[in-house]
């Protein structure tokens, strides 16, 4: 564990509104509340509040994106983005990261208790979008006193609802950096879901939803989530990791585990059932899948947006290829959308906007600096 | 403040566009040109890089820029979308140098185009006499190793935009660290033309 230039120990915080009868009113029609989000932050808002970043986080990710939770080893998932004179500098911005609703790390999902039932919600949660999930953030932003964001970042899912606030919020958004994600999901990218979410309903011990109170469905979930572990990594860096290495000297000639690759995901998948939701699996890789802001939806007709923008996309990404990315910049330049796009050399996969912390370090603090200079 | 640009072709291409104009640069480089000019003159910049290094440098310095070939990065932008769309020795490493020129002009309200000279009386020299692919101070390439896809001439280059139909607006002729306006296309080492449609 390093503590240079680290935000030190920090607290998840958390945020509840939409009081019934004032719930949110979702995009599939149906309401929510209340809501509680789960929140980090680290830095200082400045007195302009103008210096606001807002980092969102991916599939299975949670509000804990830098520092130490206290008496814990491990930091936060962004840490080596995330501190002072990192590429989101704390010492000059002040970095916000908001759980998703649907998820399981603190914000509301289909695990928290139904006031109106008093047990958890399972399938009674309602199915929920990454606007859906937009939405409830910029009520958290506006408890936070902030009318406008220096930046909206992140990767995956998190690019996914950066470009959400620039189509939600385009004025509340002057700057905006998605990562290795995509406008719409392929049917490809369906299809990966789709397995993980059968996998997980399959699973006898899923009880349609309703087995809290008796125990995950693991063995589903976990098979989610080696599937998901599969995408994330690239042919080239699954040879450089495990290669066709075994555990043992010889093959067992049974099934048991033979090779270290299938040592890896295991061990993926069964730290996965530990730490994450088997619904909120299903409900988060839905609203990925309805996730669809092609076709001249990221800009509005007729809208013009000065929100600024950073592409990145990763060589053997694979699961989000960079011609996705490209379609995101075709689309600014459609509208005259001021962006610059960088596909970085990577073997990692998609991976990558975890691990390439160098480049992606370069790219982001000196695209930050201009925004945050012009606004001065 | 034009004095302090080393490269004569920036200077020349400095010198021509005018402060606040919205400028696409094909094959920016590392964008020292389009610094000069978002800087100096205000102008609205965007450029476009295959090399991802460069793509960096031009990060750094502030600029927009997409990381990608020239062939591919233009058809999306409507109509005269930019008051200049550079093309500085750029031209000659494209596939299909008709097809970009052409979006060029439609994206660009002008284009200016920058080419060093093939018909250099050194290269011209170098061929006749000792039978060998010209190497000379604007195309300092072996026959091996040269991006340049497209040899030609200022001539050759004239005659291109009649036949297209294209005008030229302004042409600049280049010696070595000079401006070389005699008998140009023996004597010019690059051209810059401004051309429109």
């Amino acid at each position: 564990m390093t503590v240079e230039n680290s935000v030190g120990t920090v607290k998840t915080k958390y945020f509840t509104f939409a009081e019934p009868p004032r719930e949110l009113k979702l995009e599939s029609g149906q309401s929510l509340g209340p809501i509680t989000l789960a929140y980090e932050t680290y830095g200082t808002l400045n007195s302009q509040k103008s210096n606001a970043i807002l980092i969102e986080h991916a599939l299975s990710g949670d509000a804990h994106a830098a520092g130490f939770h206290e008496g814990e080893k491990d930091p936060g998932w962004w840490d080596s983005m995330i501190g002072p004179g990192k590429a989101f500098d704390t010492s000059k911005y002040f970095v916000i990261c908001s759980n998703v609703i649907g998820g399981c790390k603190g914000s509301t999902g289909p695990s928290s208790v139904n006031p109106k039932t008093g047990k958890p919600y399972a399938l009674e949660f309602p199915l929920i979008t990454i606007s859906d999930m937009v939405h409830a953030q910029s009520h958290l932003i506006d408890n936070l006193g902030i009318d406008k964001l220096l930046c909206v970042v992140g990767g995956s899912m998190g690019g996914m609802q950066t470009l959400q606030w620039v189509a939600s919020y385009p004025d509340r958004v002057r700057s905006a950096i998605p990562i290795a994600t995509a406008l719409k999901h392929s049917p490809q990218q369906i299809a990966f879901n789709e397995v993980g979410r059968q996998a997980v309903m399959a699973d006898p011990e899923w009880r349609e939803g309703g087995y809290y109170g008796h125990g995950q469905p693991e063995r589903g979930l976990a098979v989610a989530r080696m599937v998901g572990h599969i995408t994330y990594m690239s042919d080239q860096s699954m040879e450089e990791k495990f290669s066709r290495r075994l555990k043992e000297k010889n093959y067992s000639f049974t099934f048991k585990t033979d090779f270290e690759v299938e040592g890896y995901l295991k061990y993926k998948g069964d730290a996965f059932v530990k730490r994450f939701d088997a619904n909120s699996y299903l409900y988060i890789t839905k609203a990925l899948d309805y996730f669809d802001l092609s076709d001249g939806k990221l800009i509005r007709q007729g809208k013009a947006v000065d929100t600024r923008f950073l592409v990145i996309a990763f060589k053997s990404d694979w699961l989000y290829p960079s011609y996705q990315l490209q379609d995101i910049v075709r689309q600014l330049k459609t509208k005259h959308v001021d962006a610059t796009y960088c596909e970085v050399k990577s073997t990692y996969g998609h991976d990558a906007f975890l691990l390439e912390v160098e480049e992606e370090t370069h790219l982001v603090r000196h695209f930050l600096k201009k925004i945050y200079k012009e606004g001065e | 403040m034009a004095e302090e640009i080393a490269r004569l072709d920036h200077k020349v291409i400095y010198g021509i566009i005018e402060p606040g104009s919205g400028v696409l640069d094909l094959g920016c480089g590392e964008g020292d040109l389009l610094y000069l000019l978002s800087k100096k003159k205000g102008i609205k910049a965007q450029g476009i890089e295959l090399s991802e290094e460069a793509i960096y440098r031009c990060v750094e310095k502030g600029l927009s820029v997409f990381h990608g070939d020239i062939d591919s990065g233009l058809t999306e932008y409507p109509d005269k979308s930019f008051d200049y769309v550079i093309l500085n020795q750029s031209m000659q490493e494209v596939r299909k140098v008709d097809l970009v020129i052409n979006e060029a002009l439609r994206v660009g309200r002008n284009v200016i185009v920058g080419f060093p000279n093939f018909a250099h009386w050194r290269a011209r020299l170098r061929l006749l006499l000792k039978g060998k692919t010209p190497v000379t101070y604007s195309l300092p390439y072996r026959w091996y190793n040269t991006p340049n896809l497209h040899f030609l001439s200022i001539s050759d280059f004239k005659e291109f935009c009649a036949e297209k139909g294209i005008s030229i607006i302004s042409e600049h002729y280049l010696g070595k660290g000079k401006p070389a306006d005699i008998l140009p296309n023996l004597f010019a080492l690059n051209a810059v033309f401004v051309i429109t449609k």
